[in-house]
């Protein structure tokens, strides 16, 4: 009997242990934006040998024989061109992928034809995490229609989908992932049709560490939840912070489904740091803002986070903790001309401000594949319209000065598109109604540097 | 004696000694490190375990429903985690109806009283419905068949209430009278944090009182004894069966309850950590053991608390916290290999097992 009160126990220990290992994946590990490298720095990649442009009377040759490495797209006269978006809508995360899904249907009202044809949007959630990555890569992936893809908003989602969506050759644009592996020099192969309109984050840290800096602060503590997005975000602060001739007394960690954070509170301020730099997500990051009031060592310490909780959630998740809380964030203010029109028709479109900091990268995003898919499709005699994939990827990896809202896009040859502009906000009150960080003036957050 | 010796122990038992040997030594090493830097004052140790006492109340009475379910069924309720998640999503119903109507701060007792009672009402009968719908058709079947159930089950329940209040994280209101620290004892604590210790040891006081000393609760004993015998002495073991689930479902309200008061956020998920975690207490204190799952919760609480930075810090495991969830389900394995019954399990290895 003994032994079988054993074997019952061994099978819930690995039940356990499976459900907890599936609750951890599930966890939100999403990497908002970060603002493009500075385009100057890496001067668009080689234009792309765009298509080749019908010629009249006689059909391109592309239109008999595809022979583009990744195969080609054909439309016929009225069929649809098929753009695919991954975006968090579910879960703890969904203002931020609700927030990029709102810019792209803003994008393509303002744009609903490209090349001749009709614009279709379709979109998955990618959950903010890997399996979720996986599973909406996969299903757009197996999906021949789909000629580009906007998505995904965190890096961790990015990095399973990004090997799928380029063996079916679909170039993928990212509005939110900031992780600056995802674009580096040594980046896999596999990333080649990958690019982002985000800022990166060795933009978005550096930015925070000098904000910090320069306001007099020198003892830093920093806080990350495990993902790729906060813990690459809080080392580029740490590094910068310490080359400014600052101390970085405390790096810590949680895990994103914790809410016990006292503990780890009393940790960091046994530390004594007069800043503390948590770059996560709205759960957490919430539990961390509000229980560090609780604790008085730490109730006058500056708190800060950076884009993925620069949402209306947050001030809910925090509560009065988010009055005074600084967030990195796109500087809306340096944004286009069109940016405050923009506002305005999503004001009247939804009701109400912009979720997130993403909704303009991800209009940008848009428009970086329409203008792809313009240079790159050939139109054949027949009325049909072919896209040849590896050309439209090198059409939009060549984009350079495009016009957006977020500013002068260039993309560079690792797929940084982005003109990164990054200002330092605070929050001016915990009602989530008034939320409204790119409002000309009296906005909450309110830009504060630089 | 050599020989007996020999033939006594196994192979497997020298690894096994082997390996408690080594975590022992590490546990000791670290503990020793930390404390001879001396980079803690007491006053932050104090604190460290009041977060635990708070956070294990908490598991405490959801490891009971756990317990006392797996007393009397011999079954996990892996579903209980969801009935506890149920009782915060009511909570947080009733409090923010009452905030929006202006009567959370003014009728504070009133208030908190109508809350409790009506997560633990809510709770309670989900627990019933859940008997009466997945298990009681099983109560025969093989004990793996339920256990399987109780899973479906769970996830039921989670993707029910994503399906009803959406997957967003809602937020608890957090009345006047419980904001900021009040002093017991020279002790400084938060008002949360108090609240939630003397509601949890009342509750567990009561429940106590109610499985030693009252005829329903002798009952229950003796059905987790032996259910046939119990039957001939007149017992209705059903109505017993239905009781247990009532209790426990009606802890893991109140512990809902408790729970977002803490931490301020609830969602559909809201139950699957502290659930698996309250499991764990149980199985630490020795499931089936009433005694035993109101120790192993508060022990999980204070070791989840204090040995991160207790443990793992002097031995120089950088960011320490994070390891938390790891070192709550190391400890279940260890129980599970050198201690099977628990911390006060005795007599379940020998007499129900």
């Amino acid at each position: 009997m003994k032994k079988s009160l054993f074997t019952v126990l061994a099978v819930l220990l690995i039940a356990a242990m499976f459900m907890a290992a599936c609750g951890g994946a599930a966890t939100p590990a999403p990497a908002p934006a970060a603002t493009a490298a500075p385009a100057a720095e890496a001067p668009a990649a080689t234009a792309a040998p765009a298509a080749e442009a019908p010629v009249a009377g006689s059909d391109p040759a592309v239109c008999t024989a595809c022979d583009d490495p990744k195969g080609c797209v054909t439309l016929a006269a009225n069929d649809p061109l098929h753009i695919a978006w991954l975006f968090v809508v579910e879960g703890a995360d969904a203002s931020l992928g609700t927030d990029t899904k709102r810019g792209v249907e803003l994008a393509q009202a303002a744009r609903p034809t490209v090349a001749g044809h009709t614009v279709e949007v379709t979109g998955e959630n990618e959950g903010c995490n890997a399996e979720g990555g996986q599973a909406a890569g996969t299903k757009i992936a197996s999906d021949p229609s789909v000629v580009a893809a906007i998505g995904t908003n965190c890096s961790s989602a990015a990095r399973a989908a990004i090997p799928l969506l380029y063996a079916a050759g679909i170039p993928m644009v990212s509005p939110s992932n900031t992780a600056p592996d995802l674009t580096a020099a040594d980046r896999p192969a596999e990333y080649a049709f990958y690019m982002r309109t985000a800022h990166n984050d060795t933009v978005q840290g550096a930015a925070m560490a000098q904000y910090a800096y320069e306001a007099g602060f020198r003892k830093a503590a920093t806080i990350h939840d495990g993902s790729i997005y906060a813990d690459k975000l809080q080392q580029v602060f740490a590094d910068k912070f310490k080359e400014l001739g600052g101390e970085v007394v405390a790096q810590e960690a949680t895990d994103p489904n914790e809410t016990n954070m006292g503990p780890m509170l009393t940790r960091i301020a046994a530390a004594k740091p007069d800043f503390i730099y948590l770059p996560i997500f709205i759960a957490a990051g919430g539990q961390i803002a509000s229980q560090a009031k609780q604790n008085p060592d730490l109730a006058n310490v500056q708190m800060a986070g950076a884009d993925g909780v620069f949402s209306p959630d947050f001030l809910d998740a925090a509560g009065d903790a988010s009055l005074g809380f600084l967030w990195s964030s796109p500087d809306f203010s340096a944004f286009g001309s069109g940016y405050q029109d923009f506002l305005a028709k999503h004001q009247e479109k939804y009701g109400e401000a912009p979720l997130a900091p993403f909704h303009a990268h991800a209009y940008d995003a848009y428009n970086l594949i329409a203008d792809g898919v313009e240079k790159s499709a050939v139109q054949c005699a027949n009325g049909s319209t072919v896209i040849p994939r590896t050309a439209l990827r090198d059409a939009m990896l060549g984009t350079a000065g495009l016009q957006g809202l977020t500013g002068n896009l260039t993309c560079t040859a690792t797929g940084d598109c982005a003109d990164p502009k990054i200002a330092v906000y605070q929050g001016m009150s915990s009602d989530r109604a008034t939320w409204n960080p790119g409002a000309a003036d009296d906005s909450n957050p309110k830009k504060i540097w630089p | 004696m050599y020989k007996k010796f020999r033939r006594r122990v196994t192979g497997t038992q020298i690894v096994m000694w082997i390996i408690g040997f080594l975590l022992l030594g590490g546990v000791i090493y670290g503990t020793v490190h930390t404390l001879a830097a001396g980079a803690y004052p007491p006053r932050i140790w104090l604190d460290l375990i009041v977060f635990g006492l708070a956070q294990g109340s908490v598991y405490a009475l959801v490891a009971l429903g756990y317990t006392m379910v797996y007393g009397i069924l011999r079954m996990i309720n892996f579903a209980h985690g969801e009935v506890f998640m149920a009782g915060a999503f009511i909570g947080y119903f009733i409090a923010t109806a009452l905030n929006r109507a202006e009567l959370l701060e003014r009728y504070f007792i009133p208030s908190q009283l109508l809350i409790f009672i009506g997560a633990m009402a809510t709770s309670a009968t989900i627990a019933v419905l859940l008997e009466r719908i997945a298990y009681r058709p099983l109560r025969r079947a093989p004990r793996l068949v339920p256990l399987i159930t109780a899973i479906g089950a769970s996830f039921f329940l989670q993707y029910t209430f994503r399906g009803f209040f959406g997957s967003g994280i809602k937020s608890y209101p957090e009345p006047q009278q419980l904001k900021g620290t009040i002093t017991l004892l020279g002790i400084t604590i938060l008002k949360t944090q108090a609240l939630v210790i003397v509601a949890a040891v009342i509750m567990l006081i009561a429940l106590l009182i109610f499985v030693q000393r009252t005829k329903t609760g002798r009952a229950m004993q003796a059905v987790s004894e032996d259910k046939d015998a119990a039957a001939l002495m007149g017992i209705n073991v059903d109505r017993i069966i239905v009781i247990t689930f009532v209790v426990g479902g009606a802890l893991a309200g109140a512990a809902g309850v408790l729970f977002s008061t803490l931490f301020r956020q609830v969602f559909f998920l809201t139950g699957f950590i502290p659930g698996l975690k309250a499991f764990t207490a149980a199985v630490l204190g020795g499931i089936g053991n009433v005694a035993g799952a109101m120790l192993g919760g508060l022990f999980l609480g204070i070791a989840e608390s204090l040995f991160p930075n207790l443990v793992l810090d002097g031995l120089g495991i950088p960011a320490p916290y994070q390891l938390k969830d790891a070192l709550a389900f190391l400890m279940l394995v260890l129980v599970l290999i050198f201690r099977p019954t628990g911390i006060l399990g005795e007599r379940l290895a020998t007499k129900k097992a």
